[in-house]
């Protein structure tokens, strides 16, 4: 049970890695792939908070007098997280705007479909 | 066949990454150069915002990086959509209920807004130019839900976001030759703590990065919507 709450975050996070990775080996559909991919994007951003988490620890935020630098979280994968989601944002939109552009050639979204993809 | 090899591979990968995470305990301190920025950042930067001081200050050049890697990422949005058969009106759009483009009349402003707030005050509370950007360009994106026949004026949105590009390059020109002399350097007066007019250079490129990133999502929700039909 202590294992649990040691490692409850870890096994979140990485759990959404897992279901990310698998609907990126298995499924064909475009859109689902890219679901896949974003669920991957969200885990590995949780594992990288998660780490960075000091057990009771406050935000690293100094927004009033008297607050102690001893106890807050680590600020810097927060930074690296912040600026990750806007990227993963971004790069969300680019993949779906690479699936229209497949579609419209295509005419299909399934990638074994597609005749001119096979090797 | 597929899925099997997929558990297996996962399996695999599960059970290394497992034996991995047991050598790193959760909810410990980890890093050295974490408490190194909690207890020297308010000196350093002036700002009372760990986290700002780490994204735009000790780490401002890295952040130069990220802000292009998103512009390249919507521009080739636009390159992508643009080859497929040219830019449509959306004509054929059911228009918005009254709820919707009432409410967007009242709204708009007001998350507008908001996200300026969130990407000035970015070196106090929590927040700053990615997340007021995202929230200025959610405001676009409720103008495109509510009322199917504007648009954003597109060079006004690629003005702001070349100007605001080129305010985050040329303070970071400026940092070379004051001071320290290097690229990104801290040359404003550092006020005092918690104040809006402080912390030097980080309210300055935080509103440029607000602004940037606010017209590149916009942008990237117009570019998406122009080929619902």
């Amino acid at each position: 049970m202590s294992f649990l709450h040691d490692y409850v975050y870890y096994i979140g996070a990485f759990g959404l890695v897992a279901i990310g990775l698998l609907i990126i080996l298995v499924k064909r559909n475009l859109i689902k792939l890219i679901i896949g991919l974003s669920i991957l994007d969200t885990g590995v951003n949780m594992f990288l908070i998660s780490v960075g988490y000091i057990r009771r620890g406050t935000a690293p935020i100094f927004s009033r007098p008297g607050l102690e630098p001893d106890g807050m979280v680590d600020p810097v994968p927060q930074a690296l997280v912040l600026t990750a989601i806007v990227i993963g944002v971004a790069i969300l939109a680019l993949a779906l705007a690479l699936a229209v552009r497949f579609y419209k050639t295509y005419g299909t979204l399934d990638l074994r479909k597609a005749k001119e993809l096979r090797w | 066949m597929r899925a099997t090899v997929g558990l297996i591979l996962l399996a695999v990968i599960g059970v290394g990454v497992g034996i991995s995470l047991l050598a790193i305990p959760f909810g410990a301190p980890k890093t050295e150069i974490g408490d190194y920025y909690i207890e020297n950042a308010r000196e350093d930067t002036g700002a009372t915002n760990v986290v700002t001081s780490v994204v735009v200050g000790y780490r401002a050049f890295d952040t130069l990086g990220e802000v292009t890697v998103l512009f390249v990422a919507a521009l080739g949005l636009g390159a992508v959509l643009a080859t497929a058969g040219g830019k449509r009106g959306r004509s054929g759009v059911e228009p918005a209920s009254l709820i919707l483009s009432a409410g967007n009349i009242f709204l708009f402003p007001l998350i507008l807004l908001f996200g300026a707030y969130i990407f000035t005050h970015g070196h106090l509370t929590p927040g700053g130019g990615f997340q007021g950007g995202a929230v200025i360009a959610s405001a676009f994106l409720l103008v495109y839900l509510s009322s199917p026949g504007k648009r954003i004026n597109e060079s006004g949105a690629s003005l702001t976001e070349s100007v605001s590009g080129l305010v985050f390059v040329a303070i970071g020109l400026l940092g070379l030759t004051h001071g320290t002399h290097y690229f990104l350097a801290n040359f404003l007066p550092k006020g005092a703590l918690n104040t809006l007019f402080s912390a030097g250079i980080i309210p300055v490129i935080y509103c440029a990065i607000g602004l940037k990133v606010g017209s590149e999502l916009a942008g990237v929700v117009d570019n998406l919507m122009e080929e619902t039909e």
